[in-house]
Parts: C-alpha cells; structure tokens; sequence
C-alpha cells in the first residue's frame, strides 16, 4: 500500500479485499476434536518453549532469531487456517528486527530480556506501519503512524512482533465471536470459544504460535481468555503499564498484560512493559520491584482470602472442585487460607456494563469517517455521513453499547445509572480494600465455567456478559489479577484460578499464581 | 426466534419496558447511529433486557457513599507535568496526520457539505 499519496472516496467494508489478501484463515469446516490437533512436529520442538528456553536455545546458538521467526510463521501457515487466531502479519518487520538480533548474538553483545521472542500483539494496539483494526471493519485499513508504548517496550526489550492477534470488536465481547473478520477456534477444543477478548492472544500462545502475546482486559479479556485456552494471563493494576496507543475501550478500566505460557514468563514480559509512561497521564510513578527475584520467594505463611460470593450457585462443580484442590494444595504449601466476603459482588456486573458503555459510548464518538477508517458512500452532508459511516462500520455488538452507554448518559438518566454505578463502583472498591486488611492475595476461579461452545451465547447479550462475574470486580476496583492454569474438565478442557492482588502488588499474586504452577506440575 | 425471548418466569421477562421506541430513536440519534428497522426492535428487545438487570443497583442504598472517580487515587497516577511548548513529542507532519484520511486534497480533511442551503 502507498501511503504518500492521500487517498480519496470510500473503501470496501469486505475483508477479503485487498488488505485481507493474505491471509491464513480460511473457514474450513471442522470436526468435532477435544485435543490439540494442531502440532506439526517438524517445528514443535522450537515454537513450544517458553521464553526462557527460547533464550537459552539462541543463547546456546543452537537456533537464530531468523530460524526462530521462519518457524512460527511456517507454523502460523499449518495451523492457523483452523484456528484463526492472526489478523495480521507482519514479517518484513519481524525479519527486520530478528536480523538485529542475530547481528548482536554474532557480536556477542549482550542481549536485552526479550531478545528474539516471538510475540503476538492484540490488534488494539497501534503499531507503526502495521494494519490495526481493533476488530472492526470501521479501522478495516487502518495504518497507524506511531506504536503503543508497551509495543515499543517489548521490542526495545529484543521481542521479535509476528503479527496483530484476532480479538472482538473494539474488546466488546467474552467469546472472541464479536471479531468483524473472523471467529477463533480454542486450540484446546476447535468446536469451543477461545474467550474473549483478546481470544486471538491466548489461542496463538496455546497453540505454540507465539511464545507469548500482548492482551488487553477492560472486564475479563485478558484472564477469561487466558483461562479458557489453558495458559497464563496477567492483569497488571490500573496505572502499572501505560495506555498509550491502546485503542480506548473503557478509559478507567482498560488495562494492557501479558499471555503465556508460564507465571516466569508472565512475570519476565510484566518487566518490560511496567512502569511510568509519559504519554500515558494515568500511568502511574511507582517503582516497579524485581519480579523474577520476587518469584522464587515462598509462599508459606502468606494469607489466601477466599470469598464465598465466587463459589455461589452457577459456577460449574466441575471447576468448583478444580478451584478448590488448587486451594488446598497451597495450603499444604503453608499458606493461610481465610474465609472472607466480597458482598457486593453481585452488583458487579450490572456496575459495570452502566460504567463500561459509558466510556465507550465517548471513546467510540471519534470514528465518524474523517481523520481515519472507513467512510460511506454519497452521503449527502456531513451528518447523513457521520450516521450511515457508523451504521455501516460497527458490528451488533459495538453499537448495543454505544446506545446503553449513551442512553445511561443522557440527560435524565445519567443520575439513575452513571452516578448510581460509580457509588457502587466505589463500595466494589471498598470491599477489597476491607479484604486486602485481612489477606495477601483473593483466589477464585476465573470464570464460572470452562469453554463454552461457538455459538452458545451469540444471542443472549446478557448470558454473554456473565462470563465476565467473577473477572469484572478487579477492573472495576482497579487491583491487579492473574489467571493460572489448575486443572481439567472431564472433556480435556482447562480450568483457571485466578488470584487477586493490591495495587502495585504483582509480585505477590505472581508469586502465588508460580507455586500454583509447581504443584500442578506435581500432579499425577 | 424462540432461544431468544426470555421464559415467562424469567426475571427479564419484565411486564413494563422501560425504553421506548422513542428513546431508541432519539438515543441513536445522539450516538450517531443510523438504525435499521430490524435492529431497532432488536435494540429495543435487549437494551430493556440489559437495564431490568441493571435495575438491582436500586437494592442498594448510595446516598451518603461518594461516587468513584479516581481508579489509582493516592498513586499519583493522575500527576500533572510542565506545561511545554514543544510537548512530549513532535506533532505529526500534516502528509502523516492524513495518511488514513478517507477525503483529503492534501492539505485538509475533506467532509461533505455541513450546512444545507
């Protein structure tokens, strides 16, 4: 695509013009398969690693950076038709910078963290030069002109960015199915969801086409996903890593993290991308600790509050028992475990869909079809094209919450919903901090089941939206929270713990969420 | 489609709608958003389903509690900084700034007539 040349007219809302030329997924009809179907062994070896091997492997020059990118992307060819977890690839720039890598291993410079791991980004986040479409037609070729600050930390920090990752539209979903380009099969089970929103993130991570991706989680999206596919999602606290160039969903809940395959990992990736940001006025000027150090600290005599509203009727027994045996390990590691209560947890939901929309309903008023992204044809003035440019670029979804959202804020209603919901956004808040006086860190099952089915929920918004009871909470009171692999459905399909923290204590949850790792990997 | 309409016990099912029609109309109207027919009556369908379950935050009683309106207050996360000329960084050059420009001559974003004779 030229970009010098300003381009006049109205383009195609069709993804499989030109920009969507290239491709890996296809619709292919799929069978019903519960297991990873997706392993070419030819690159198994090499695209399974966690970043640490991964750096030990380039180290060792037992690969190169080079080597290592061709993989995925030979990897992301096979396997991605059936999963579908890219939008976008970007392999000049990827080769481009895996060449500077390997040109400081043969000088053998010493490398920074991330020197040559692949990685995903949600497609949320701009990146300069690459096609960001957050979902939506309505950015269906959207160039952006700068990078997100966490975008440029990881690559500053050696990461090697394989491509923009599939997520709903604008981050508006549980299910990934709010995607305007196409759904994601869940790696684990094809016929199921991968969550949402950044369903594309955790897929590619679970089905070893990145070593690990970049989410964004405004309600859930990071660990709902991150649960359903059986990896690791971290949710850093409100203000720990900038916003900048990360395209707004809800302001005060928005929040960029890390996936992957491992707690380390997840701790290593929350380094690089922690700390205060300039162009991030919400970025906060906290010192950000060592976390890998923090890591290997034991977990004896740290204090587990376990809230009872989270093991309620309608959370599935199989993931109940899951959740429960997880606790109960991490009491044989000598932690404390302290029934607590979250009371207000049930107006979470109902909170956070008045606060949720609100925000979006403002962040989403600046696509109106003339800075950037798609317009409509022959409009015949400038409201007719700010309407019909709308209508025709935003998905169901999008536009059943700019309406809430503007509805709640409308003259007459904005007393009843907006401001009734930051009073109770604030007894939310309230209740953790009367928790957090008791214990260390909250553990709870991420969601209240295991991966639901393609389909299931596509018609019951509100079905949909209580995916999110268990994961909204944290958003809502602006604490950090960590999703972790403990277990197996009968039908093979993963389980997560999530555990909660206090502002700006990652290192704890991290910490908890590491020894939850080590006796899983205990197990029979 | 019957998968979509709420039981009759269901507590969605809810007797009095408390938007309107007219509230979809004119709540599009304000956001921008030319509806179709079709998804008016959709809209209108769930966006009453959506605030009956809202409805429960009236259970709880908020008079004396204040609003939530910082996230990280207490964190300086809300920090001002000097106010420079040149700012963070430097604009971005006019032909960058209208790369994505779906109508430009160039040197301006170009719109359809805002002002009907």
């Amino acid at each position: 695509m030229d970009l010098g040349e300003p381009r006049e007219g109205s383009r195609s809302l069709r993804p499989n013009s030109r920009a969507f030329g290239s491709l890996p997924y296809q619709p292919v009809p799929l069978p019903e398969i519960v297991a990873t179907v997706c392993s070419s062994p030819k690159y198994m070896n090499l695209t399974s690693f966690t970043i640490d091997a991964t750096r030990t492997a380039l180290q060792d020059r037992k690969t190169t950076a080079t080597a290592l990118a061709e993989a995925f992307y030979s990897k992301i060819e096979t396997d991605d038709p059936h999963i579908g977890a890219y939008l976008t690839l970007c392999k000049d720039r990827a080769l481009a910078k895996a060449g500077e890598i390997d040109a400081r291993t043969a000088n053998e410079e010493k490398l920074p963290p991330l020197a040559g791991i692949p990685v995903g980004v949600k497609d949320v986040m701009v990146t300069q030069g690459v096609r960001t479409t957050a979902g939506s037609k309505i950015l269906g070729d959207y160039i952006p002109p700068y990078d997100c600050t966490a975008v440029s930390r990881m690559e500053a920090a050696g990461a090697i960015v394989l491509g923009k990752t599939n997520c709903d539209e604008f981050a508006m979903g549980s299910s990934n199915e709010n995607s305007a380009w196409h759904p994601v099969h869940n790696p684990r089970g094809l016929s199921r969801v991968p969550g949402g929103s950044s369903g594309g993130s955790a897929a590619a991570v679970a089905a070893d086409m990145a070593v690990a991706a970049l989410g964004s989680d405004t309600g859930g999206s990071i660990r709902q996903p991150a649960s359903f596919c059986g990896v690791v999602g971290l949710m850093p606290t409100y203000g720990r890593v900038s916003r900048y160039g990360l395209i707004a969903f809800a302001s005060s809940l928005d929040r960029i993290g890390p996936i992957t395959k491992t707690v380390k990992d997840a701790a290593t990736v929350l380094q690089v991308i922690a700390g205060w940001d300039p162009m991030d006025s919400t970025s906060a000027d906290v010192p950000v600790p060592n976390y890998l150090a923090e890591l290997e600290r034991p977990v004896h005599g740290l204090k587990l509050g376990v809230p009872k509203e989270y093991f309620a009727e309608g959370v599935d027994p199989e993931v109940r028992m899951s959740v429960e045996t997880a606790i109960q390990k991490l009491a044989s590691l000598g932690c404390e475990i302290v029934p607590i209560s979250l009371p207000h947890t049930e107006y979470a939901i109902p909170t956070y869909y008045i606060v949720a929309t609100a925000e979006a309903s403002s962040n989403l008023a600046r696509f109106d079809g003339v800075r950037y992204g798609y317009r409509t044809e022959g409009a015949r003035n400038l409201s007719e094209m700010y309407r019909r440019t709308r209508e025709e670029g935003f998905g169901t979804e999008v536009k059943r919450r700019i309406m809430l959202g503007t509805y709640a804020l409308s003259a007459g209603y904005y007393e009843a919903y907006y401001l009734k919901a930051q009073k109770v956004r604030a007894l939310l808040a309230r209740d953790f901090e009367e928790a957090f006086k008791k214990v260390d860190a909250i553990v709870t099952p991420t969601s209240p089941t295991a991966a639901f089915k393609l389909g299931e929920k596509v018609n019951d918004p509100l079905a949909m939206y209580l995916a999110d009871i268990f994961t909204v909470t944290a958003n809502l009171a602006g604490i950090p929270g960590l999703s972790v692999p403990c277990g197996e459905t009968k039908e093979k399909l993963p389980i997560g713990l999530q555990i909660l923290g206090k502002h700006f204590d990652e290192a704890t949850i991290l910490r908890v969420g590491h020894a939850v790792e080590h006796v899983q990997a205990g197990k029979s | 489609m019957p998968a979509e309409q709420p039981a009759p016990h269901d507590p969605r099912n809810h007797t009095v709608m408390k938007v309107t029609e007219k509230d979809v109309a004119s709540t599009a109207g304000l956001a921008n958003l030319e509806l179709t027919d079709e998804e008016r009556v959709r809209m209108l369908r769930d966006l009453n389903s959506i605030l009956d379950y809202i409805d429960r935050l009236n259970e709880l009683d908020t008079a004396n509690v204040p609003p939530m309106t910082q996230v990280s207050e207490g964190y300086r996360a809300d920090a001002s900084r000097e106010d420079v000329l040149e700012g963070l960084r430097p604009s971005l050059p006019q032909n960058v700034a209208l790369q994505n420009a779906p109508g430009s001559d160039g040197t301006f974003f170009k719109v359809p007539k805002v002002i009907e004779k």
